[in-house]
């Protein structure tokens, strides 16, 4: 066989198929295979034969080649070059004829008619051979790919610890080449719980086994050390000695105990967990190497309280390092500052992954999984207990409802309300604001509205007070347009029936001096929900 | 957001009289909207459509000043059709019944051209 660049392919040697008439034909004529030629993709032969307009007898060829060479004690007399399209596609290659006479014209002629033929099939061949390859190589990744999410999603957990007085989220978002995050829930001694994210460098398979093996020996270790620093140190230990060449995993490991918000935790050059606190956000940070690296790594181990109303998000870095479509980082700031303005660890991770998909846009693929782990400690006693974000009062003078309307859009910016459901608050408000200027204020700019906006876990609160004391709320009742349309009625009377259509729920509240509406708003919106 | 005073410019497409909202729809918009209507239909156009693509804010005063328009026209046999509507007001304009008794139309051709509401 001769072996050439690119797509040049095996040709056997055989005698040519004229046999002199006076032979006996009873035995078919021998076929022998040439033994392989190497061609190296510089050799002179290469460009001589592409130029080459028909057979080539090449022992009479003067060149300075080494394949040349090859050919000659290989026991080649001829050679065809076959050639598609301007291209050299193979060799046609032949031995001396068994008369031992030499190739006549007819014979040349009968061969490059041949070649001139057979180059077109040949490359069709090819291409589709190499076509046939490409579809097994693409079948292959994809398997891959399928096991790969299947060691991944084996070992993800099936479900969040239920921690009284906490309220747990996760969220794991594999990209489509998956990569090697991972996160769990340990429980330990004691009511206390191991948590921990990590991500493994490399995707596919290999991250995969390797996420596999570091999840089995934290399930293993943690029970047993206990200590962050401890677990993460024998983690890197048993890890250094199996990890294949260029990769390493980064991890956070913690500690809780949910009884007194203390949290202990330890980093393996894991992205540094936020948290979100009435004092703004704070950073959980701890030195040292990822695992599987260098033997003999010490972790720092550093430890935190965290206090009811507080929420840790625990991330990697395929949130923090997605580029849209400029090629700008989502960045880390970004990330502290969304945490910052949480309420709720589910809510958090909503707006994220929502912040997320705004910044890259529709068209861009995810490029790395995307873990994200919230723990967040529920106020003492009251699982519901609100939150105030806001609390303000505007003049009972015409047109002020813009001003409550827009305070009201910026205290609930951080709740994670979608766009249509935002859309609805906001003429709610305006519609309450405006009845309390002109019904219950009577128009008085020296009477202030007051509007208060607080949250919990499940909804966000408007409360519009105005100064018009004890009085019912009419029942809302659905306008009559045809009787306005005739003229029958009056066109206005829509304020309380657009209240009650867009908000989840309307609630009053009166005392001597005051009356109060409470517009409630779902932070998630019921599958049921009439718009 | 600063309030934005309402606006209104009319003129005629194919025969048909288009005013061209803009700014807030709310109780200071009463006197404009009737005067740019009472203006587009100086040439007894059959239909009159209202762009709402620069609208900000429509309170319910005007919805209410929207239902007076349409009664208006309606009285006078003028059919009303509308387009540029956010989501969210057009399911305003849903909920109140508006868009039963005036067509509403992804844009001004549509609306324009269109011989059936929908």
């Amino acid at each position: 066989m001769t072996t050439i660049p690119s797509n040049l392919r095996r040709v056997l040697r055989r005698e040519p198929r004229v046999r002199p008439t006076t032979e006996p034909v009873a035995a078919p004529p021998e076929r022998v295979e040439a033994p392989p030629v190497e061609i190296a993709p510089n050799d002179p032969l290469v460009a001589y034969f592409s130029g080459a307009t028909g057979a080539v007898d090449i022992s009479a060829l003067q060149l300075d080649s080494p394949a040349l060479e090859g050919l000659r004690e290989a026991g080649i007399k001829l050679v065809v070059p076959l050639v598609s399209q301007g291209e050299l596609i193979g060799l046609l290659n032949l031995g001396p004829r068994r008369s031992e006479q030499e190739y006549s014209a007819d014979d040349r002629k009968l061969l490059n008619d041949l070649a001139g033929h057979a180059a077109p099939a040949v490359r069709v061949a090819q291409l589709v051979r190499e076509q046939e390859a490409e579809v097994r190589q693409r079948e292959r990744i994809e398997q891959e790919l399928r096991v790969a999410q299947l060691i991944q999603q084996q070992f993800l957990p099936h479900e969040l610890p239920d921690l009284p007085g906490w309220q747990v989220g996760a969220y794991y978002g594999p990209a489509r080449e998956v990569g090697g995050d991972f996160y769990d829930f340990i429980k330990l001694p004691d009511d206390q719980i191991g948590i921990v994210v990590g991500d493994v460098t490399d995707k596919g398979v290999p991250a995969a086994l390797v996420m596999a093996t570091t999840h089995s020996i934290l399930r293993a270790e943690a029970p047993r050390l206990i200590a962050p620093s401890a677990v993460l140190t024998r983690a890197n230990e048993l890890l250094v000695d199996e990890m294949p060449a260029h990769m390493f995993v980064t991890c956070l490991y913690a500690v809780l105990n949910p009884a007194t918000g203390q949290l202990r935790y330890a980093n393996a050059g894991h992205n540094v967990p936020y948290v979100s606190t009435e004092d703004g956000v704070t950073e959980l940070r701890a030195t040292g190497m990822p695992l599987g690296l260098l033997p003999g790594m010490e972790y720092e181990e550093k430890q935190a309280t965290l206090a009811p109303g507080d929420t840790v998000l625990l991330h990697s870095d395929g949130l923090a390092e997605a580029h849209n479509g400029e090629r700008e980082m989502f960045g880390f700031p970004r990330v502290a500052a969304l945490t910052g303005e949480a309420t709720d660890g589910e809510v958090l991770i909503d707006r994220l992954l929502k912040e997320l998909a705004d910044f890259v846009g529709p068209d861009l693929e995810q490029e790395d999984d995307i873990t994200l782990v919230t723990l967040g400690r529920r106020p003492a006693g009251e699982a519901g207990q609100e939150r105030r974000l806001a609390a303000f009062e505007v003049a009972s003078e015409e047109g002020n409802e813009r001003l409550a309307i827009d305070q009201v859009a910026e205290a609930v910016a951080g709740l994670g309300l979608d766009g249509a459901r935002l859309e609805r608050l906001k003429t709610a408000v305006g519609e309450a604001t405006m009845n309390a200027i002109e019904h219950g204020n009577s128009n008085r700019p020296e009477l202030p509205v007051e509007i208060s906006v607080v949250a919990d876990r499940t909804d966000v609160k408007v409360r519009i007070t105005d100064q018009g004391g004890e009085r019912p709320l009419p029942e809302v009742e659905t306008p009559d347009i045809e009787a306005k349309l005739a003229g029958l009625q009056t066109p206005r009377g829509w304020g309380l029936f657009l209240i009650e259509n867009m908000v989840d729920e309307l609630r009053t509240a009166v005392d001597e001096h005051h009356h109060t509406i409470e517009l409630v708003m779902h932070l998630k919106e019921a599958p049921d929900a009439r718009i | 957001m600063p309030a934005s005073e309402f606006g209104a410019e009319i003129r005629e497409h194919d025969g048909t009289g288009v005013i061209d909202l803009r700014g807030e729809i709310n109780l200071g918009a009463d006197q404009a909207l009737n005067a740019a209507y009472d203006a587009a239909v100086l040439g007894d156009p059959r239909t009159v459509v209202l762009n709402f693509a620069d609208v900000d804010y429509i309170n319910s005063t005007g919805i209410a000043l929207i239902v007076g328009l349409l009664a208006k026209a309606r009285k006078e046999h003028r059919t009303v059709r509308a387009f540029g509507l956010s989501e969210h007001y057009r399911q305003i304009f849903a909920i109140t019944r508006l868009s039963d008794f005036m067509g509403i139309y992804a844009d001004e051709d549509s609306a324009v051209t269109a011989t059936v509401s929908t």
